[in-house]
């Protein structure tokens, strides 16, 4: 039973890096409608600038915010180059372009930085702890509380700002927003920046536990059950997600995997999340909206 | 011979329809007889297209039944609706956007084929002479709705009011018993509301099939409808000859305010 | 004006109804026909049938399977390359178990087993709607592969999942040179556009479009959308498995399921989003455009001085390109190269009159 406890913490745990992605895709869909597809290459730019910012001798605080200034010229260009010219486009069209800024965000990352895997350190142990005669491990609680964090400042920025309730408007009803003089393409840039310091944080938790590498980009992968789970647009859809998604995952592998061969993380999500997409089309927080003809 | 001889096309029988709570539609009765044209009038909000949704099985009502031509329904899906001969328009119009007009129009006729999608995939069969027949058919309708200029344009290109015929064109093409049409001259102009009525009134003649229709015009409505059914905030609040209901003190209320 | 069309008209339905209505169009397309099928076997190289011609056609069938689907279903799906997969190993464990069955026909069980996998994960299409579709084919992208590893059997108990091509022989015909197996390629990819021309052209077709572009008034109409949406998976399947067939014998030989990944099915995807979605003739140029543009980049980098860009530089701005290209796309010509064609044959039919 202690040994079910601790896969369930531990997955619990790796949950909350899924939900950590997820974050990122809600805001961007909530305030535009678009499934970003290139969060993932997002994550792998934050931290391939990171990381090479660093090893080139800048200090750790230093390498940030240069990398958050990056993410904030990203997030112009692509509400100039992308977003603005395919305004009032399908949602399909948007996430195929976002499919093509995917590419070119990865392409030019390891352009940029190369492709060899860099090391992360942030100075948190990977041991494991003892509570009550469970063992978690330090770097994931570390990682949860990052999260909280997150989540917390992000509610308190889009409850108590007025940029939050401008956001809020765009996301109800985008031509109503702008009726009342909200200005889309600052609201679009403010989200996407935003989104690139979640992938900043996503980047530097996931990198030091995986390494900085190519592989980082395919977190994106592991968002989306995550995302079908608890709904496109809420956030606290995504941490609910994060956690299922994190926790059937590890169970799954330890309890169901040895039966069928192993190896199964990387479809079991998805098969978990296309029996939710059955049971609950909208996802665990999503509302069913009503169609009008 | 049995109900579907009957003079009674379309009853609702005490429908009920919310959303979430609000109440779109409560407890409406009202018969359609065969052969006449109905207008539902009524202020925006008042239910009208919620109304019509729940008639052909858009919507599901959580009160009540419809009965159509002898059969009665607590609901239907669309399809179902559309396989007893039902047809509509849209109040936003819903057409196709990517095809033809033609190719619009012969969607009307999807139920009138017979031969399967591997014998028209391999022209086999009856799928050759098939086509002819459902083409000669939607050729028909395309001149009877004098739309034959834009045969090959896509229907994303047409003006807004080509866009109501040919979405006209569409539902007449299935060759309907009952013909649901939501605001079919909304935003015309004079001329064009003129013209769409000469249509709805020549299917009404040519063809026989009963028609249901939503629209504000009050001068268009006494002018075309044989039936008037006035909502107003989800309750029927009159059914009558048009003379009746215009007289009707409630419906001046309505639409013109309570005096005090 | 050698495309003047004065003359020819309609006179019966059936004659507006042909593929193509102009005298010129069918001329064009028997002389493209018999260039491919007659003298293009003379006069090509080994190098211009592997590397060129053979991946070519079998990626614009594949591009063609998807868009049955998606440009013309309106269904997004991410997980063309598990279907090719599943194609690929049916059919050859179609040749393997069962004694002197025709290659064609296996390949055609093979499409067959893929339509069928490709309904089951189109199941939840009845459910949802647009993007949430994403998630089920991928469930299907790494679920088909990670069978095909791990369960011995479909590989005949390879080592590694690697199968290799049975004897490629039709109608007693040894098809295994690099001639013989661009030929196969092109009969069975011509056959099957024919069968996908009909498709899109009959009522299947059209209650597909009518299902993409308004999927409540094609109910409402009395179109069947579960029919209608399962039946585009069950093609788009059909076409995606014969052509991870002919993938995995005509063109590579041998395969293993990772041949199959996620960057394929994204590649089958830019096809037909850079071809043209809901046209026939956009995968050909999707398809050619995939193929070609790597080996023009890659000839173009050959003439600046060595060392200044290497290969691994060269994948990463290929990539930036690609990427770059399919928002260009999108946003200038969202209907992709087949619309640019157009363009200019509406330009070439009234030449030299400018309006």
């Amino acid at each position: 039973m202690e040994f079910f406890f601790e896969v369930l913490i531990g997955g619990l745990l790796a949950g909350v890096m899924y939900s950590l992605v997820a974050i990122g895709f809600v805001l961007i869909y909530k305030a535009s409608g678009v499934f970003n597809f290139a969060q993932g290459a997002m994550v792998l730019f934050a931290a391939l600038t990171f990381v090479s910012l660093v090893e080139s001798g800048v200090p750790f605080w230093a390498a940030f915010a240069l990398t958050l200034a990056t993410m904030i010229l990203l997030a112009l260009a692509v509400e100039r180059w992308v977003l603005r010219p395919l305004v009032n486009r399908s949602p399909i069209t948007l996430f195929m372009a976002t499919l093509g800024l995917a590419y070119i965000i990865e392409g030019g990352a390891q352009a940029l930085w190369g492709a060899q895997v860099h090391g992360l350190e942030l100075g948190i142990d990977d041991v494991p702890l003892e509570f009550g005669g469970l063992f978690v491990s330090q770097f994931d609680l570390f990682a949860a509380a990052t999260a909280a964090t997150l989540v917390l400042v992000l509610s308190l920025l889009f409850n108590k700002t007025r940029i939050g309730l401008s956001l809020r408007a765009v996301a109800d009803d985008t031509l109503a927003a702008q009726a009342v003089g909200i200005r889309l393409r600052r609201i679009w840039t403010v989200v996407w920046a935003v989104a690139g310091l979640v992938a900043l944080i996503t980047g530097l938790l996931w990198g030091a536990r995986l390494g900085v590498q190519f592989s980082l980009s395919l977190v994106v992968l592991k968002a989306l059950p995550v995302l079908i789970i608890g709904g496109f647009s809420s956030v606290g859809g995504a941490i609910v997600g994060g956690l299922i998604v994190g926790a059937s995952e590890k169970l799954a592998e330890i309890y169901i995997g040895p039966l069928i061969g192993g190896g199964i993380e990387n479809w079991f999500p998805y098969v978990l999340a296309t029996l939710f997409l059955l049971a609950r089309p909208a996802g665990l927080f999503g509302e069913r909206t009503i169609e009008r003809v | 011979m049995t109900s579907s001889q009957s003079s009674t096309l379309l009853s609702l029988d005490r429908v009920s329809l919310s959303f979430k709570g609000v109440k779109a539609v409560s407890n409406i009765s009202f018969a359609v007889a065969r052969g006449e044209i109905c207008a539902l009038i009524g202020p925006n909000g008042a239910g009208k297209s919620s109304l019509l949704n729940v008639i052909n099985g858009v919507y599901r009502a959580q009160e009540g039944s419809v009965s159509f031509d002898g059969e009665i329904r607590r609901h239907m899906r669309p399809q179902h609706a559309a396989e007893r001969g039902i047809a509509r328009t849209f109040q936003n119009i819903a057409l196709f956007k990517g095809m033809t007009v033609l190719d619009n129009v012969l969607t009307g006729r999807n139920l009138k084929r017979r031969s399967t999608w591997i014998e028209q995939a391999l022209r086999i069969g009856r799928a050759n002479h098939e086509d002819d027949v459902q083409r000669e058919r939607a050729e028909k309708v395309i001149e009877f709705l004098r739309i034959q200029p834009w045969r090959d344009t896509l229907v994303g290109k047409l003006p807004y009011g080509l866009q109501k015929r040919v979405e006209l064109a569409r539902a007449l093409a299935a060759e309907p018993k009952l013909l649901l049409l939501d605001e079919p001259m909304a935003g015309m102009n004079a001329s064009e509301k003129t013209e769409m009525s000469g249509f709805i009134v020549d299917i009404n003649r040519e063809y026989g099939t009963t028609v249901v229709l939503i629209e504000h015009d009050i001068g268009v409505v006494m002018g075309l409808s044989d039936h008037v059914v006035v909502l107003d905030y989800g309750r029927k609040i009159a059914d009558g000859a048009p003379e009746e209901v215009r007289r009707n003190p409630e419906v001046i209320a309505a639409y013109l305010g309570t005096r005090h | 004006m050698f495309y003047t069309e004065a003359g020819q008209f309609s006179t019966r339905y059936a004659a507006d109804r042909r593929v193509f209505r102009l005298r010129q169009d069918r001329f064009a397309l028997a002389l493209l026909l018999v260039f491919a099928a007659g003298v293009v076997p003379l006069i090509g190289n080994d190098y211009w049938f592997n590397a060129i011609l053979i991946p070519f056609l079998v990626l614009s069938l594949a591009g063609l399977g998807l868009n049955l689907l998606t440009g013309y279903a309106g269904q997004l799906s991410l997980g063309s390359a598990a279907f090719m997969a599943a194609g690929a190993f049916a059919a050859y464990n179609f040749q393997l178990r069962i004694e002197g069955l025709p290659l064609l026909i296996s390949f055609g069980l093979g499409g067959l087993v893929a339509a069928l996998l490709s309904v089951v994960f189109g199941l939840p299409s009845l459910r949802i709607k647009g993007f949430y579709l994403i998630v089920s084919t991928l469930a299907a992208q790494f679920l088909i592969p990670w069978v095909l590893v791990k369960y011995g059997w479909f590989s005949n108990h390879n080592a590694s999942g690697v199968i290799s091509a049975p004897p490629l022989q039709v109608i007693g015909a040894d098809l295994s040179t690099p001639v013989g197996r661009y030929l196969l390629t092109l009969g069975v990819v011509v056959a099957l556009t024919w069968l996908a021309k009909n498709i899109v052209r009959s009522e299947l077709g059209r209650n597909w479009m009518a299902v993409r572009d308004m999927d409540t008034a094609a109910a409402v109409i009395g179109i069947s959308l579960p029919k209608a949406k399962l039946l585009a998976f069950a093609l788009s399947g059909f076409y995606l498995g014969i052509a991870g067939s002919l993938w995995a014998f005509a063109y590579l030989g041998t395969v293993e399921p990772h041949g199959f990944d996620l960057s394929r099915s994204f590649q089958v995807l830019f096809i037909i989003i850079i071809g043209g979605l809901g046209s026939l003739l956009g995968n050909f140029l999707g398809a050619a455009f995939i193929v070609l543009f790597p080996l023009f980049l890659s000839n173009l980098v050959g003439l600046l001085p060595p060392g200044l860009i290497d290969a691994g530089q060269l994948e990463n701005v290929q990539k930036m390109i690609f990427g770059a290209l399919i928002i260009a796309f999108l946003i200038r010509e969202p209907e992709g190269l087949a619309r640019i064609w157009q363009k200019f044959r509406a330009r070439a039919r009234r030449w030299p009159l400018r309006y």
